[in-house]
């Protein structure tokens, strides 16, 4: 447990104002280590997608700090913080967010294209990326053909492709059945461990458990931060 | 970088096959239509330009009107016709004019023409020939008989092909013999024929058809070399002494030169090239509004690419960069089908109605640029809002 990746100091984001106003982060301080694999959970409504947006640099706090690798967040332009996104970071939406008509080997490879990786390259992580997926066969395939599972999928493979330090997923699990479930989770499982820092935002225990580290949310606020049973069971 | 972004641009384009070609085929309609219009019309005044100058550039009509509304004013008389000739040396030669609207009779076969009485002078004056027979002989012009000269439009509804020399016409109650075929002036288009004419000897116009000894008009050629305006003003002050006005009088006729006309037909034909213009200005605009709309209807659509491209890490530039090419492409492509089409549609139209094919590349260009200017503004303005916003606002854009 060495270097910090993440830390968060008393970060709020604050939708709406007076009377309309929410707070779905009230007040967070976190720290994520480099190879941690953490879980948040949380009720419906409790700020964990708006906390994983802010860690993943696509939303601003409204207050407080958030240093990435040491470097103040709030500090850097509009450019810096996409190179951010762009080198460190591997994003999973909760709704996919893949690009319309447009192939799932495509999709894989936007990433990559920004990263200025060279075609060939590129088509080779991108085929990679789906085949570790087990999604190899539907590469041609885009996203109005494929079910939601397998859409999912194609999102998980184009946050890995470009070998991101962090993997932020926002209930990566959500709908696949427990068989791709558990296929998902221990692919991400392998990925930690070969040193992928990993952020997973989920509804169910099962998949927690995969993680070394639960926090629980509640009203925008930390209630619980503890490593998983698993975890105890390891170190123990 | 710039490949990959223009790679991207065309992946958007194909992938977007619908609202790629609804694009285009705004400009296609904005810069094909203002093209032909512009094309046509441009041909249009070529023409009448081209027939005047077919005229003789020379060609004076003199006429007895007088006041706003050209009321009839004191007729001329054959010595002012030589005393043109012969006092005005910058004058060439001129013949009387006197002409009305006849039907001519060839057994079954008639056809209503203007009738122009007039002197064999004529022919010099605008330069006509005749390929069949002869000229009035001064016998005839002095006398007044029935002989008459046909154009090539009269001959054809009077004769079919056969030769009408030697024949005899009536023209109403008048037996009149054909003596020679003038030399077809060909044109059409736009303009009257001027192939459908009849000569006939001033004397016999006057006697048998008119009635009196006066004449209303003359038409007079300037030598070639000698300024128009010298002429018309020289023939104004000889008129002018020997109808003996007054200074403090106004003319009681009038002088019309051909540059004169032509420039009366260049107000016309601008009138008209005017209209047409405006006519493609509207289907510019309205190709214009459809690229507008349909760039706007994506906006949702798009905002939410711009979101997921942001969120992969492309920067708002690189967005952009690639929205540019991408309307950029697409209005290129569109202009130069559309500069095309428009060009084709005007060569077939100018073809169809005998006028000339005159491009006219600076408004190709300028209609060009407007319907891409369109393009680029509409697929670029939204595109810069959208790439302005947070990823995740972008991505949750409705
Ligand atoms: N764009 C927004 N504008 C206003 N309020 C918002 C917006 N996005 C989220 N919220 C509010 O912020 C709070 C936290 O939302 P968030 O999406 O982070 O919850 P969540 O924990 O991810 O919920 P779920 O488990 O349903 O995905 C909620 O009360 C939500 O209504
Ligand atoms: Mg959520």
């Amino acid at each position: 447990m060495t270097d910090t990746v993440i830390e968060l100091q008393g970060v709020t984001r604050v939708y709406g104002a007076g009377d309309t106003e929410v707070r779905a982060l009230d007040g967070i301080d976190l720290v994520i280590r480099k190879g941690e694999f953490v879980a948040i959970m949380g009720p419906s409504g409790s700020g964990k997608s708006t906390a994983l947006n802010v860690l993943g640099c696509l939303d601003s706090p409204t207050s407080g700090q958030y240093r990435f690798k040491g470097v103040e967040v709030g500090t850097l332009d509009r450019d810096q913080r996409a190179l951010l996104r762009r080198h460190f970071l591997g994003f999973v939406f909760q709704g996919y967010n893949l690009l319309p008509r447009t192939s799932a080997l495509m999709n894989v490879e936007l990433p990559l294209i920004y990263k200025g990786m060279p075609r060939q390259d590129r088509l080779v992580a991108a085929a990679a990326a789906l085949d570790k997926v087990g999604l190899a066969h539907r590469a041609h395939h885009d996203p109005s053909e494929l079910s939601g599972g397998q859409q999912q999928r194609v999102a998980i493979a184009r946050a890995l492709a470009g070998n991101p330090e962090v993997i932020l997923a926002d209930e990566p699990t959500g709908n696949l059945d427990t068989k791709r479930s558990v296929e998902i989770m221990e692919l991400l499982q392998g990925l930690n461990r070969d040193g992928m820092t990993i952020i997973m935002v989920t509804h169910e225990d099962d998949m927690a458990e995969y993680a070394g580290r639960l926090i629980w949310m509640v009203d925008g606020r930390i209630e619980r931060d503890a490593p998983t049973r698993k975890a105890v069971a390891d170190a123990g | 970088m710039l490949a990959e972004t223009i790679t991207l641009a065309f992946q958007a384009i194909r992938r977007n096959a619908m609202r790629s070609f609804l694009t285009v085929l705004g400009v296609i309609i904005g810069v094909a239509a203002v093209v032909a219009m512009v094309t046509i019309g441009q041909g249009a005044s070529d023409q009448v330009t081209a027939q005047i100058e077919g005229q003789g550039a020379n060609l004076i009509f003199l006429s007895a009107v007088e006041g706003e509304f050209d009321a009839p004013a004191k007729p001329f008389d054959s010595d002012d016709v030589e005393a043109l000739i012969e006092q005005i040396p910058a004058v060439l030669t001129a013949a009387p004019f006197g002409s009305t609207q006849m039907t001519l009779v060839n057994g079954n076969l008639n056809h209503a023409t203007q009738v122009t009485g007039t002197d064999s002078r004529y022919l010099i004056v605008t330069g006509r020939n005749l390929i069949h027979g002869r000229a009035f002989t001064p016998g005839e012009e002095a006398s007044g008989v029935a002989v008459c000269i046909l154009g090539e439009t009269v001959r054809q509804a009077l004769f079919g092909r056969a030769d009408p020399v030697g024949m005899r016409i009536r023209l109403g109650a008048i037996s009149c013999e054909v003596v020679g075929l003038l030399e077809p002036l060909g044109g059409g288009g736009f303009g009257r024929d001027e192939d459908d004419i009849v000569l006939i000897p001033m004397r016999t116009f006057q006697r048998r058809i008119q009635g009196t000894r006066d004449i209303y008009a003359i038409q007079i050629a300037l030598r070639d070399g000698t300024s128009n305006s010298g002429g018309v003003s020289a023939i104004e002050s000889l008129m002018r002494e020997r109808r003996r006005i007054a200074p403090d009088e106004d003319d009681d006729f009038n002088v019309l030169s051909m540059d004169q006309i032509a420039e009366m037909l260049a107000d016309v034909t601008g009138v008209l090239t005017g209209l047409l213009a405006s006519i493609a200005g509207v289907s510019l605009l309205v190709g214009g509004i459809g690229i507008m709309n349909i760039m706007l209807v994506s906006v949702t659509e798009r905002t939410r690419e711009i979101g997921i491209r942001l969120a992969v890490g492309a920067q708002a530039g690189q967005v952009l960069m690639q929205f540019l090419i991408e309307a950029v492409v697409l209005s290129m492509f569109g202009g130069v089908i559309g500069l095309v089409l428009g060009f084709v549609l005007a060569a077939v139209v100018a073809q169809y109605m005998g006028i000339p094919f005159s491009p006219d590349l600076a408004v190709a260009a300028l209609a060009f640029v407007f319907s891409a200017f369109i393009g680029v503004v509409f697929g670029y303005f939204p595109a810069r809002r959208a790439a302005r916003l947070d990823p995740i606002e972008a991505l949750r854009h409705q």
